[in-house]
């Protein structure tokens, strides 16, 4: 796998989760109560043996420059290759919206020219899921593509995928046709925006894209071209989430309440790597009751939480009932207090006898910091 | 020739066998025993030279060093792989007068005085690898300087009726030592030494060369080097500290200092982020306690999944606690797996192993059960 280089593209639509990326960008937010977003790509990546990895980073660059630093704690602090970050020219979000993120590949145009790899791997960080890189590239030099596009065949979840890309497949599993999931079918093939191409038909595609100017995002190009490609699939079987709204944030985390998925998705085919902060372990009071719930270290709970997710150094103190909730980082829960339903996130704090309910559907989210 | 300079240099002796922790060190050095749920021992002392500022450390091994020697790599989860300093392992070796193993802890020290050397600092701190405690070195160091001591021991208030098992300090007014005792019947002081030592380097080095021609030396720190010198004429004081401290020696003491972190305010307050203890973090999923498990006055540590019923223990990374288990005053160490209906009390259980169903394990407050033990003593 070293003739393959990786890039996470972090140029995604937050619009529909924008209560949680006030300050941060998606890949840099907290989940499952020790890591962020981007761990399981960067650690995906750096199980399937690749050691030339790039982040495209858009807007709010600074939480995921300080989370993944050097590259270190994913064994990508490297005297050849390594991680590489590259900021776009002009860093605001809406011009990227209305330039695409096209521009941002053209003024970083000499690192993809300069790297020594023969594919390219793009994916976005969003798509979360414990997947072998090499199988996907095994895939791809055999089946003799321009490009392989990885895809999970969905049935009857519109909401966890909404606004995806959808593949229209051939029985060759050719790629004829892409659209956009507006959950109108059963059943459908997902795109999970990870490319398999090469590296020199990257450089093509995007040149020919500025030269043409019919394309502002790299995807658009990629698509536009399909007519002249030979464009194939990749069918993934594994665990799969979308983290593109509250909704999906929520539910995901509330479903890694289960020994056999953490296993899939934590271990399946090697460990998520993430920034490691040194905190001791949780302790548990004896007044404490804890049912049903994923914990993080440094955390001292004195109350009741149930079916919850709690993040690093987050303190429940006495008498306070937490659950069905997502506690990021950092978290006070004062004395006498009651959540159902809520997200807090990092740094928030909900001083006593406060009551909140929140609904599975709508859960009710605390911003960054904030005191209640 | 270039030459850079070191103000101070630390030397850990983490050489010890531990052969009072029984079954606990039959593979592991001492200072390399797991504590508090995700720490070792040295991570205690190793996270002191850091939090201290000290960035050259000098790690003496010896028995048992593998597991050691790969806990600490290059230093970098204390901060101390640096340019210049940084920690180094340093084992016994050959040279062109033959090979030897280390013969004392001030032995250990003289072998190793081309490290030291390298440095050319104006200081050297002797530490254990094998103490439970946080303290500030610089503070150490600015009353050694202040007194303008060859030799500043560090010294804690013991209970008299203790005081027997210790090395005991007598001091005058200015904190000067005029006596030593090693662990005497009857005591004259309750200072006792903690093993911490702040010398003036060309003093010491110039008293490790003596000791190593005089023909009936120990070549100990405890035994030799210090009652000569406070017996002679160096200036040797008392640095008192206060707070938590502790020799894990045996396994009732390493037990106990591990049910020490049970409470809310205990001493050592593992959580003050202004002096985090340093180690080697696992990489682990958060830990999860699942609909059956309950955990209660209790530390659990990443990557556990508890399905059963902990109680007053500790249990530490990657450990799997199964449904209608019973596990209480307790020391789980790492990584192993504790199956459905085990009971388990006052015991410390070693790491890697699976305790099968059905398995008892019980031991005393005064006699903790280590599982496995060789005897099969203390369970069914």
């Amino acid at each position: 796998m070293n003739d393959v280089m990786g890039i996470i593209n972090l140029s995604e639509s937050e619009e529909q989760i924008k209560d949680l990326t006030l300050g941060r960008s998606l890949g840099a937010l907290h989940i499952f109560g020790r890591y962020r977003i981007i761990d399981f790509q960067l650690s995906n990546m750096v199980n399937s043996g690749l050691s030339n990895v790039a982040i495209f980073t858009y807007g709010k660059s600074h939480s995921i420059m300080l989370h993944v630093g050097s590259g270190k704690h994913w064994g990508l602090d490297r005297k050849r290759d390594g991680l590489y970050i590259f900021y776009p020219e002009v860093n605001s979000e809406d011009n990227i919206r209305r330039l695409g993120d096209l521009e941002n590949y053209r003024n970083h145009l000499d690192y993809l020219q300069n790297s020594t790899q023969k594919y390219v791997l793009l994916s976005r960080s969003y798509m979360l899921c414990n997947i072998d890189y090499k199988d996907v590239v095994q895939h791809h030099r055999n089946s003799g593509s321009d490009v392989t596009i990885v895809y999970k065949t969905i049935e009857k979840s519109y909401d966890r995928f909404p606004n995806c890309d959808t593949l229209s497949l051939d029985d060759q599993n050719r790629v004829i046709g892409i659209g956009k999931n507006l959950g109108k079918e059963e059943r459908y093939n997902v795109s999970m925006e990870m490319y398999v191409m090469k590296r020199e038909r990257l450089i093509k595609i995007i040149e020919s894209a500025i030269q043409r100017g019919d394309a502002r995002f790299l995807k658009e190009a990629i698509f536009q071209r399909l007519p002249e490609l030979k464009v194939s699939a990749y069918r993934f079987n594994g665990y799969l989430s979308c983290i593109q709204t509250i909704n999906n944030y929520f539910e995901t985390n509330m479903e890694l309440l289960n020994t056999q998925l953490c296993e899939e998705l934590f271990n399946k085919h090697g460990p998520i790597y993430t920034k490691v902060m040194d905190a001791p372990s949780t302790y548990y009071s004896e007044d404490s009751y804890v049912s049903n719930s994923l914990v993080a270290n440094g955390c001292i709970i004195e109350g009741k939480v149930e079916n919850s997710i709690i993040h690093r150094d987050v303190r429940i103190k006495k008498g306070a009932v937490v659950r069905n909730s997502i506690l990021l980082p950092y978290v006070t829960v004062s004395e006498a207090t009651n959540l159902n339903y809520v997200i807090l996130d990092k740094h928030a704090t909900i001083t006593p006898r406060k009551m909140l309910f929140g609904d599975q559907s709508n859960p009710f989210v605390i911003k960054k910091n904030m005191v209640l | 020739m270039k030459m850079q300079k070191k103000e101070i240099v630390a030397m850990i002796l983490a050489g010890g066998q531990g052969s009072r922790l029984r079954e606990i060190t039959d593979k592991i050095a001492k200072p390399a025993v797991p504590f508090g749920g995700k720490f070792r021992i040295i991570d205690f002392t190793l996270s002191n030279c850091s939090n201290s500022e000290i960035d050259t450390v000098g790690i003496l091994t010896q028995y048992q060093p593998l597991e050691l020697n790969s806990h600490i790599g290059i230093g970098s989860s204390w901060d101390l792989d640096r340019n210049f300093g940084g920690v180094k392992i340093l084992p016994p070796y050959f040279d062109k007068e033959g090979g030897r193993f280390y013969m004392g802890t001030a032995n250990a020290i003289f072998e190793n005085m081309n490290f030291i050397d390298a440095y050319n600092p104006n200081y050297v701190l002797i530490l254990s690898g094998d103490h439970i405690y946080k303290m500030d070195y610089q503070k150490m160091l600015d009353t050694h300087k202040e007194k303008n001591a060859d030799l500043t021991i560090s010294v804690i208030e013991v209970p008299w009726d203790e005081a027997s098992r210790f090395g005991l300090l007598s001091a005058d007014e200015t904190d000067m030592i005029y006596e030593f005792q090693e662990k005497p019947d009857e005591p004259k002081s309750n200072l006792a030494s903690m093993g911490i030592y702040i010398f003036s380097w060309p003093v010491l080095r110039a008293c490790l060369i003596e000791d190593h021609y005089s023909e009936d030396s120990s070549s100990d720190f405890g035994k030799d080097i210090i009652p000569k010198m406070v017996e002679g004429h160096h200036k040797v004081y008392a640095y008192r500290f206060s707070g938590y401290w502790r020799d894990v020696g045996t396994v009732e003491s390493l037990w106990e200092s591990n049910m020490d972190l049970l409470g809310l305010d205990n001493e050592l307050n593992l959580h003050d982020k202004s002096w985090r203890n340093y180690s080697v973090n696992p990489i682990s999923p958060p830990q999860y306690i699942s609909p059956f498990g309950r955990v209660e006055g209790s530390i659990v540590n990443e990557g556990c999944v508890i399905e059963g019923h902990v109680i007053k223990s500790v249990i530490s990374t990657d450990v799997h606690v199964g449904r209608n288990s019973v596990v209480q005053n307790t020391i789980v160490m790492p990584n192993t797996n504790i199956e459905d209906d085990v009971q388990i009390d006052y015991a410390i259980i070693l790491s890697d192993i699976t305790v099968k169903s059905g398995t008892v394990v019980k031991g005393t407050r005064d006699h903790i059960a280590v599982y496995p033990s060789e005897g099969g003593e203390n369970h069914e």
